[in-house]
C-alpha cells in the first residue's frame, strides 16, 4: 500500500489521476474502520489533511463555500447562524471525538443513505464542487446521490467544497436512534423554509436507497402556503395541513426492514418528524416576523 | 514507512510503519505508550482518545501517516512529572476508576472539556463524555470526578488571582 501526502490541491488531483483506485482519507472516521477490520485494502491512501483549501470556508454574498474536510465541530462553532440545519445535523454525528475529525466531504464521499449531512443539504439546497485534473464541475446536491453508498463522482475526481445558500428562514433536523449520542439514524429528516421562493425543501435520510427529497410533500405545502397567503401574513398553519405534509413525506420514503428498525416504523417516524419539524420551523418563522415588526 | 511527530512534547520517530496502520497502534506498539487503550478500533468507545493538534480524537481512526509533523498528546502527557493532573487526581479520589480500561480516554476527554468550559453543567459533562464508554462504574463516580476536578480548578484559579 502507498501513503500519498499531497500538500496542495493540484497535487491531490494529480495523485487521484495517477491512482484512480486510491482511497482519499480526510477525517478517517469511515475509512479507518474499514482498514482496521481489513474489509478493504486499497492500493493507496491519499491523505487530504495537508491540503489547506479543504479545511477552510468562505462566505460569499449569500452562499457558504464549505471546504470538504472542515470538521463538524467547526461547523457547529462557526456556521450555525448561516447553516442552522446542517449544524443541527452535525451535532447528532457520533461523539465529540468523531465530530472533531469527521467532515461533510467524508459524509458525501461515503454517500451512506444514513449519513446525517445529507437530509440537511437536500433541505437547504446547494451544489457540490468536484474537480479532477480534467477540470471542475458543480453537481447540484439533488443529483449527487446515485445509489446505496454510490455518488456522482468519477474515479479521478475529488470533492473540493460544498456551496450552501445561507439560511433566510428557519431550518430543522430530526433523527431517530436508540440513544442521543453515537447512533446511526434509524431514519432522519431535514427541512428548510425558503420564503424568497415560496418553497419548503425536505430531505429524508435512512429510509430509501439514497437520501432523497419528498417532492410531493414539498409541492403540497408550497401550494397550501401560497393559497392562504401565509408567507406574507405569517398566519397559523392548520394542524391538518401539517398532518397531511407528514403523511406525504412518509409516502416519499421507500424504507426496508433491517436491524435498526422496520419499514413500517420508519414510515411512521418520518411522518411524525415531518409534522413536528414543519410546525416548529413555521412557528419560528411567525415569531421572527412578529419580532421584526 | 517512517513517521516523525511530536508526542507529549518530544520529537518521536516510528519506523517500519504499515501505511494502513492507526495512530493508536503506533503509540502502543511502536513508541511504547500503552496508556491509550484499544477496545473497539471503530470509534465507538473513546478509550483511545488523544489530543491531535489540540483536539481530542479517537487515535484508532487516525492513519499513522496523517500525524507526520503533527502534535500528539496522550494520557501519559497529562501529568507534570510525578504530579498528577487535577483531572487524574479527581478520578482517583472520586473512585471513578474500576478496571481502568476506559480511564485514559475519559481523562483526556475531561481534560479538554475543562479547558474549554471551566464550570460545565451536568448536561454538558454528559454530552462531552458521550463518546466514552465505561462498562464498570455506571458513570456516577465519573460524573463526581469531573465535578470535583472542575471545583479544584476553580479553587486554584482563585488562589492564583
Ligand atoms: C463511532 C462513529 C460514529 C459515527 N456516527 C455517525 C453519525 O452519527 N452520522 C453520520 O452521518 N456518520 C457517522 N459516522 C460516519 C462518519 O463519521 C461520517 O460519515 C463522516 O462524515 C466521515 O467524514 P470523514 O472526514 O471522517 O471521512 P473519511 O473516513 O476520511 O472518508 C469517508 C469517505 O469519503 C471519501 N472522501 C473523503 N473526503 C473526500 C473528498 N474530499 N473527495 C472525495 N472523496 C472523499 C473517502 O475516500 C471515503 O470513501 C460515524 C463514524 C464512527 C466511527
Ligand atoms: S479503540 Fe478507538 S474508539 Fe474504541
Ligand atoms: S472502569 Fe472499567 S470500563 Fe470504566
Amino acid at each position: 500500500m502507498e501513503f500519498l501526502r499531497p500538500s496542495t490541491w493540484d497535487e491531490a488531483l494529480a495523485a487521484k489521476a495517477e491512482y484512480p483506485s486510491a482511497v482519499p482519507i480526510a477525517g478517517g472516521t469511515d475509512v479507518m474502520v474499514e482498514l482496521n477490520f481489513d474489509r478493504h485494502r486499497p492500493e493507496a491512501l491519499i491523505d487530504l489533511n495537508r491540503v489547506p483549501e479543504l479545511h477552510t470556508w468562505e462566505i460569499d454574498d449569500d452562499v457558504v463555500r464549505l471546504g470538504a474536510s472542515v470538521p463538524y465541530t467547526r461547523i457547529i462553532d462557526h456556521l450555525t447562524d448561516r447553516l442552522p440545519g446542517l449544524s443541527l445535523a452535525a451535532h447528532t454525528v457520533g461523539s465529540p471525538q468523531i465530530r472533531n475529525r469527521g467532515s461533510v466531504g467524508g459524509n458525501l464521499g461515503a454517500a451512506s443513505p444514513a449519513g446525517d449531512a445529507h437530509p440537511a443539504l437536500l433541505a437547504s439546497g446547494g451544489r457540490v464542487e468536484v474537480a479532477s485534473v480534467r477540470g471542475t464541475r458543480m453537481i447540484p446536491i439533488d443529483d449527487f446521490y446515485l445509489g446505496v453508498k454510490r455518488n456522482a463522482l468519477e474515479e479521478d475526481e475529488l470533492i473540493l467544497a460544498v456551496h450552501i445558500p445561507s439560511a433566510t428562514a428557519p431550518q430543522q433536523f430530526s433523527k431517530i436512534g436508540t440513544r442521543n449520542a453515537m447512533v446511526i439514524a434509524v431514519c432522519s429528516f431535514g427541512i428548510g423554509l425558503h420564503p424568497e421562493t415560496g418553497t419548503v425543501r425536505t430531505g429524508i435520510g435512512s429510509a430509501a436507497p439514497t437520501p432523497r427529497r419528498a417532492t410531493d410533500a414539498e409541492e403540497f405545502i408550497a401550494a397550501e402556503l401560497a393559497d392562504a397567503g401565509l408567507w406574507a401574513s405569517r398566519g397559523e398553519l392548520a394542524a391538518s395541513t401539517a398532518q397531511r405534509f407528514g403523511e406525504l413525506v412518509a409516502q416519499a420514503a421507500s424504507p426496508i426492514d433491517d436491524v435498526r428498525g422496520s419499514a413500517a416504523y420508519r414510515r411512521h417516524a418520518l411522518s411524525v418528524m415531518a409534522r413536528r419539524t414543519l410546525t416548529w420551523t413555521w412557528n419560528e418563522y411567525r415569531t421572527a416576523g412578529r419580532a421584526a415588526a | 514507512m517512517r513517521i516523525t511527530f511530536t508526542c507529549n512534547g518530544r520529537l518521536t520517530e516510528a519506523d517500519g510503519v504499515w501505511e494502513g496502520e492507526s495512530l493508536l497502534y503506533v503509540l502502543r506498539e511502536r513508541v511504547g505508550l500503552p496508556g491509550s487503550k484499544n477496545a473497539c478500533e471503530q470509534g465507538e468507545c473513546g478509550s483511545c482518545t488523544v489530543y491531535l493538534d489540540g483536539d481530542p480524537v479517537c487515535s484508532c481512526l487516525v492513519a499513522a501517516g496523517q500525524v507526520q509533523g503533527r502534535e500528539v498528546r496522550t494520557v501519559e502527557g497529562l501529568a507534570d512529572g510525578d504530579e498528577l493532573d487535577p483531572v487524574q487526581q479527581a478520578f482517583v479520589e472520586a473512585g471513578a476508576v474500576q478496571c481502568g480500561f476506559c480511564t485514559p480516554g475519559l481523562l483526556v476527554q475531561t481534560h479538554d472539556l475543562l479547558e474549554r468550559q471551566a464550570q460545565p453543567s451536568d448536561a454538558e459533562i454528559r454530552e462531552a463524555l458521550s463518546g466514552n464508554l465505561c462498562r464498570c462504574t455506571g458513570y456516577e463516580k465519573i460524573m463526581d470526578a469531573v465535578r470535583l476536578a472542575a471545583a479544584r480548578r476553580a479553587e486554584s484559579a482563585e488562589r492564583v488571582n
